[in-house]
């Protein structure tokens, strides 16, 4: 068995460390098309560089001790890129950019379980992608936020246009965003985290 | 492919199962989120198996399961199944995330919000 490879493995730089007095972490998923601008509002927002975290889909772990089915290479890589926020010495907030295709949900366990709740970034040029993504979060009680990521070229709604468009509740907010922007996109979590904090203070209501 | 480990473009199911010793994530009580933080007892010892010395040197500060994976450029369904070991042996610490129940708690969203206040 050959393992060298292995040694080369690329280590967190030192000022990428976290204090030895992190406790816990809590997660929030970016959720939304290819090219719609996940990586750039981890990335405007994160500490560190966004990391890229990959999984293989197979057809589950069959032929592995069978030479006959060492022929059928039938895997996808699904890369999934992420960005973490120190909120204090203890709390560590992670953000997991991940695409818009349910079936690459489950790929990673708990990704949406145990997660805060998530940002569905939208692309007015690209309309029904979101559609989807929003009736799945729906489906699975994710709580969520929409944010519009304004591209230069794209065509400019009003927000109530849009929510109707997505036939978005008026329940969840709706906001313009630049991903690009490290405020704008921390605005855009501010937004999430105000919203989760009126659920969680008027549980009934919802 | 783009990974840091170099190598691994062959990252073929068949060579992910010669690092896991055949096992796979699927099989394993999954009690670790991709936001475990994993914090190692000491530096690697020797003649440990290469991957989970890597562990055990990045781990020397806390670090989520999901940055290892993307450090040793292995899947995450892999590194849960090296991180299994190092818990098994005591090796490494893990400390969960915060589980939010049906709703998150006030006080942590309010921690979250100041967090985000200061960047």
């Amino acid at each position: 068995m050959d393992f060298e490879s292995s040694e080369r493995a690329i280590a967190p730089r030192r000022e990428d460390a976290l204090p030895a007095t992190a406790a816990a972490a809590v997660k929030v998923v970016i959720v939304g098309g290819f090219g719609v601008g996940k990586t750039t509002l981890v990335g405007s927002v994160s500490e560190i560089r966004p990391l890229t975290t990959e999984e293989t889909m197979t057809q589950a772990g069959v032929g592995v001790d069978d030479t006959a089915g060492v022929e059928r290479k039938t895997s996808t890589t699904v890369a999934m890129d992420f960005g973490r926020i120190s909120i204090n010495e203890e709390l560590v907030l992670y953000l997991f950019g991940t695409p818009g295709q349910e079936r690459f949900w489950f790929l990673w366990r708990g990704l949406f379980e145990g997660a805060l709740g998530a940002v569905v970034l939208v692309d007015t040029r690209r309309l029904e992608v979101s559609f989807d993504v929003i009736g799945r979060l729906e489906e699975r009680g994710v709580p969520f936020v929409v944010a519009v990521n304004s591209f230069p070229d794209a065509p400019e709604h009003p927000l109530e246009e849009l929510r109707s468009a997505l036939d978005l509740p008026a329940s969840v907010p709706l906001v313009f965003c630049d991903a690009r922007r490290r405020d704008s996109s921390r605005d855009v979590l501010m937004t999430l985290m105000r919203y989760l904090h009126s659920l969680a203070a008027a549980p009934e209501a919802s | 492919m783009s990974n840091p480990g170099g190598d691994w473009e062959d990252g073929t199911p068949e060579r992910l199962y010669v690092i896991t010793g055949g096992r796979s994530g699927d099989l394993e009580p999954s009690h670790l989120d991709l936001v475990t933080l994993i914090i190692a007892k000491s530096g690697p010892k020797p003649g440990m198996q290469p991957e989970h010395a890597a562990i055990m040197r990045m781990c020397q500060t806390p670090l989520s399961l999901a940055e290892i994976s993307a450090y040793l450029g292995l899947p995450v369904s892999v590194v849960t199944v090296l991180l299994g070991d190092l818990l098994a042996a005591g090796r490494v610490l893990s400390r969960p995330p915060v589980a939010p129940a049906k709703l998150p708690d006030l006080a942590l969203i309010e921690a979250v919000i100041d967090g985000l206040r200061k960047l």
